[in-house]
């Protein structure tokens, strides 16, 4: 372990019920580093945070504080402080007795609990704000007077939960600006858990994506931007194109059905591979010979600073570009992507794989569910098998009752000629689904296969 | 220690003191002195036409108590609720503040009255004496439920073409309705249910059923009390089926 | 005009409802034995109450003493029990929650009658010889769940953050109870104190069940035995009218505290 290391997480786990909320963390935090956990809701973020501050006990792993394992010091002993959602500022104190609450309980003398009350208060900008009841205050007020009441205690480590979530966007960026120099001034660890990407972008030094009680990346906000490992990731933070694609050797990929240089060695030949392009990294040409393919322009918005324009490309694709200049809708347009703005990322899954048994001979239990089958030779009913179902070979239907396994979607991504869908069914197995239809997030579908469809083979009961 | 086991205590004391003297009733109810099982209590009462008599008075009073406190307290409660009408929050409190004084109290003090007046006590005087007693829990869940009505259901019934008084007809009542019924629970059961107080408001004239199980209770009849209870609190039973909001009511009192 | 009639009708009905207390009000400054016999103004009667030299039966003192010793016993049993209890039901899920505020319900929504008979019932089935502890017990059965009801709705409204704020903060779970939770419920506490301490003031159907044969008068079961006597003892004018003040004062300044309140909180 190296000295800088303030937080250690190692192989941490963590389930409530038999529901696994985080899932083996392997984590470290160094001193006087602004870190961000980021991720959507339910990915584990809160729940890494309470750990560390003590108010859940892991199920399985360690943590460490410089090297030393924190697990039996209860919340109240441990050298941090927390900002909380909604600030949980005590109704009954006024301003100044909720700053004083940790002094006063450490039996810190009266005027050195008044020096440092003021001093907090200024670097919040809340002086004269004492005496106020805190229910009388601004919800930019109360986040001050939270974070005051931390940061008094000299904590070795401050801990902020969603701080900023009940703020409107004004307030929210002059306080992101302010915990920035805040960090900067008191050179103490933060560390920052939030669902907003731009948030973790503007402030951290470095930002651990989660999802689904995993670590997804670790990395600097540039990192983490312009190379995300994967389409979560890439999806997550940002406005991407994200593109089916095939390696074609060391530096060169296909995809829209074209080919391009990039800058990407060590996946092999000839290996399928998902593209992120960022929108702003799709440029416009006049010069036919940077011309790498032509689009048809279909929409064109003014955002502000850019224009954000989607267009059709010449082999049916679509992409979203951002670009200082407009193009009138309906123009043919030709492109090009510079090999830098090429991000490629190894295919986490290419196929849905599982685990089953055959009932008889034309039925296959997977998922907790029965499919019919082709007859299959050299495989008896009892048989353990494996089945394998292709993405684009599993049907989704409106009514959970028609399917042989109901679901929801959980997670969809547009890949320019596709949805690809994350189907999470009621009996907790992830179906990966490519599909031309459209559904939303959270929809409720019934899953069916065709019997031609699931390929299945003899698996050895481990 | 979990702090949903901060309950345990509590649950222990309503087992005892709740569940079990219910249970106790149905105990009672089904034996004889002896405490041999029996359905005897039951079919007495079916041929005890003093008791059966008493029972359809006591349904009587309460169903006409019930009515003139709905349509006495109905528009009180209205009233009070609109902001147009009453502003002073000292009017509430004169309403509410009978409630809170001990009834057996202000009974008395009505039939003093009438004694005064003159006025022979009976069948009017009883009505007027439950009235008197229970029109503050008819006009205070009402008054709640009306107060606390979001305007906009009202406004937008009249942007969408009804006149006032289709309004306060279409939508007003409909949705005080929960109030009135736990106003029918506060009121109906109880007066039942009440003893002492009919025999005052009628110079012992009129009995309540209450009366019967208390008088049974007394000389001893442990076992025909309690299938008199028994019969009470089925009805009761039946009752809250309707409505679950007396609670609330009562809870609010404050 | 509309406004008028309204207000008309209010007043009206306030005036029946308040016709016999005024009635009794007036009639407790003479010193007739008969009420609504007036024979002149004095203020008698109240001295007696003071002094304890009664027209009518002595023992009036001793129950108002019985009942305010019952209340006070009852609404702070209730008050313990009943906070105790809603911190446990707040902390509970699912069907164990449903279970247990259905069983609280059942001692408000029963009428009286069965509530007194049922704990007789369970007295003479305890072979627990009833008194002055069976009164207080049969009180706080149906004091508490009113303390529990004024309880819940504050842990509703505390930040589920602000325990784990204070621990955080390095307060000891028990110093977190004393100096965050407590505060933040106590007016919860109060209502519920006030309520279960009213309740048992108001009660006569209860404690006419579970007082038992010693004799024990509470001020209802007091007025009770004296009413079927035939003729009130008048010192009981004047406490009546001290009474419908009492309690007249007290709503006023809890309504206008909440007014209050509910001002600071828009301010």
């Amino acid at each position: 372990m190296a000295d800088d290391h303030i937080i250690d997480l190692r192989h941490v786990s963590k389930r409530f019920g038999d529901k696994t909320i985080l899932d083996d963390i392997n984590l470290y935090i160094r001193k006087g580093e602004f870190v961000t956990l980021l991720g959507p809701s339910g990915c584990g973020k809160t729940t890494t945070l309470r750990l560390i501050s003590g108010f859940l006990a892991p199920d399985e792993g360690e943590i460490l504080l410089d090297g030393k394992d924190i697990s039996a010091i209860p919340p109240y002993k441990r050298p941090f402080n927390t900002v909380f959602q909604r600030y949980a500022l005590f109704p009954h104190l006024d301003v100044y007795d909720n700053i004083a609450f940790g002094l006063k309980l450490q039996k810190v003398p009266q005027d050195e609990i008044e020096k440092r009350v003021k001093r907090v208060l200024k670097l919040v900008s809340m002086s004269d704000y004492e005496d106020r009841d805190v229910e009388s205050l601004s919800g930019g007020q109360q986040q001050r007077v939270a974070i005051a009441r931390a940061l008094v205690n000299q904590p070795k480590i401050l801990l902020l939960d969603e701080p900023l979530a009940a703020l409107d966007l004004k307030m929210r960026k002059d306080m992101q600006i302010e915990l920035k120099e805040m960090h900067k001034k008191l050179g103490i660890t933060f560390i920052y858990v939030t669902h907003d990407q731009e948030e973790a972008l503007t402030l951290s030094d470095t930002i651990v994506v989660m999802n689904e009680g995993k670590i997804q990346q670790i990395g600097t906000p540039i990192d983490i931007y312009n190379e995300p490992v994967n389409c979560f990731v890439a999806d997550f933070i940002g406005e991407s194109n994200i593109l089916k694609g095939r390696m074609i050797r060391d530096r060169r990929v296909a995809f829209l059905k074209h080919e391009f240089d990039c800058v990407d060695e060590g996946f092999g030949e000839d290996v399928p591979v998902d593209v992120v392009v960022r929108p702003e990294d799709i440029y416009f040409t006049t010069d036919p010979a940077k011309c790498q393919f032509t689009a048809t322009v279909k929409s064109c918005t003014f955002k502000g600073v850019h224009y954000e324009m989607f267009v059709d490309t010449d082999k049916g694709y679509e992409l979203m570009i951002q670009d200082y200049d407009p193009y009138p809708v309906g123009s043919e347009v030709m492109l090009y992507i510079d090999p830098d703005d090429i991000q490629v990322m190894h295919k986490e899954r290419t196929r849905n794989v599982f685990d089953g048994k055959m009932v008889d001979e034309t039925h296959v239990e997977i998922m907790d569910g029965v499919f019919e089958c082709l007859p299959q030779e050299g495989i008896a009913a009892g048989d353990p098998v494996r089945a394998v179902i292709r993405f684009e070979d599993v049907d989704l239907l409106d009514n959970q009752e028609d399917g042989v396994v109901a679901g929801e979607v959980h997670f969809l991504l547009y890949k320019g000629d596709h949805y690809h869908l994350t189907i999470l069914t009621d009996e907790g197995y992830h179906i990966w689904v490519d599909t031309n239809d459209i559904w939303d997030k959270g929809d409720l579908v019934g899953v069916n296969i065709a019997p031609k469809d699931i390929k299945l083979e003899k698996r050895d009961e481990a | 220690m979990k702090r949903s086991h901060w309950s345990i205590p509590y649950v222990v004391f309503m087992a005892i003191f709740v569940v079990l003297p219910l249970v106790l009733i149905l105990v009672y109810a089904f034996q004889d002195g002896n405490g041999h099982f029996t359905f005897s209590n039951i079919t007495r009462f079916f041929s005890d036409s003093d008791a059966l008599g008493t029972f359809a008075v006591s349904i009587e009073v309460a169903i006409e108590n019930t009515l003139i406190c709905i349509l006495l307290g109905y528009p009180a409660a209205w009233i009070l609720a609109n902001r147009e009408l009453n502003r002073s929050a000292v009017t509430i409190i004169l309403f509410i503040m009978p409630m809170w004084i001990n009834a057996l109290m202000r009974t008395l003090a009505t039939a003093e009255l009438f004694n005064m007046l003159g006025i022979t006590l009976g069948k009017g005087t009883l009505l007027f004496g439950m009235v008197y007693d229970y029109l503050p829990f008819m006009i205070y869940p009402i008054y709640n439920v009306l107060a606390k009505m979001d305007k906009s259901y009202a406004e937008a019934a009249q942007d969408l073409g009804a006149t006032p008084w289709k309004v306060f007809w279409k939508v007003t009542v409909p949705l005080s309705m929960p109030g009135v019924s736990s106003g029918v629970l506060m009121v109906f059961m109880p007066t039942v249910s009440t003893f002492a107080i009919s025999e005052f408001l009628t110079n012992n004239k009129i009995k309540l059923f209450g009366t019967i199980i208390q008088e049974n209770i007394n000389s001893s009849m442990w076992n025909y009390g309690a299938a008199l209870a028994l019969i009470m609190l089925i009805i009761i039973g039946v009752t809250s089926l309707f409505s679950d909001e007396r609670k609330e009511a009562e809870g609010a009192l404050i | 005009m509309k406004k008028f009639f309204a207000q008309a009708y209010l007043w009206l009905l306030l005036l029946l409802l308040y016709a016999p207390l005024v009635f009794i009000a007036i009639f407790s400054f003479t010193e007739s034995k008969v009420l609504g016999n007036w024979t002149g103004f004095s203020t008698r009667l109240y001295a007696n109450l003071f002094t304890g030299n009664m027209q009518g039966s002595s023992s009036l003192l001793a129950a108002v003493q019985n009942t305010l010793l019952i209340a006070l016993a009852a609404a702070i049993l209730s008050t313990l029990l009943g906070t105790v209890a809603a911190v446990g039901i707040h902390n509970l899920r699912g069907r164990s929650k449903q279970a247990v505020t259905f069983v609280n319900n059942i001692p408000m929504i029963n009428p009286d009658v069965i509530t007194g008979v049922s704990l007789f019932l369970l007295f003479v089935f305890l072979h627990f010889s009833q008194g002055f502890l069976t009164v207080i017990l049969a009180h706080v059965t149906f004091g508490t769940p009113y303390v529990v009801l004024s309880v819940l709705p504050k842990l509703s409204q505390m930040n589920p953050n602000i325990y784990e704020a204070a621990l955080d903060l390095g307060a000891t779970p028990s110093q977190a109870l004393r100096k965050v939770l407590i505060p933040q419920l106590k007016p919860g506490m109060i209502s519920g104190f006030i309520l279960a301490f009213t309740m048992s003031l108001d009660d006569f159907a209860v404690t006419f069940f579970t007082r038992g044969t010693i004799g024990l008068d509470t001020l209802s079961t007091f007025i009770y035995t004296d009413a079927r006597k035939g003729g009130l003892t008048p010192e009981l004018r004047p406490l009546m009218t001290l009474i419908f003040l009492l309690i007249l004062v007290l709503l006023a300044v809890i309504n206008l505290r909440q007014e209050k309140l509910k001002q600071l909180h828009k301010a």
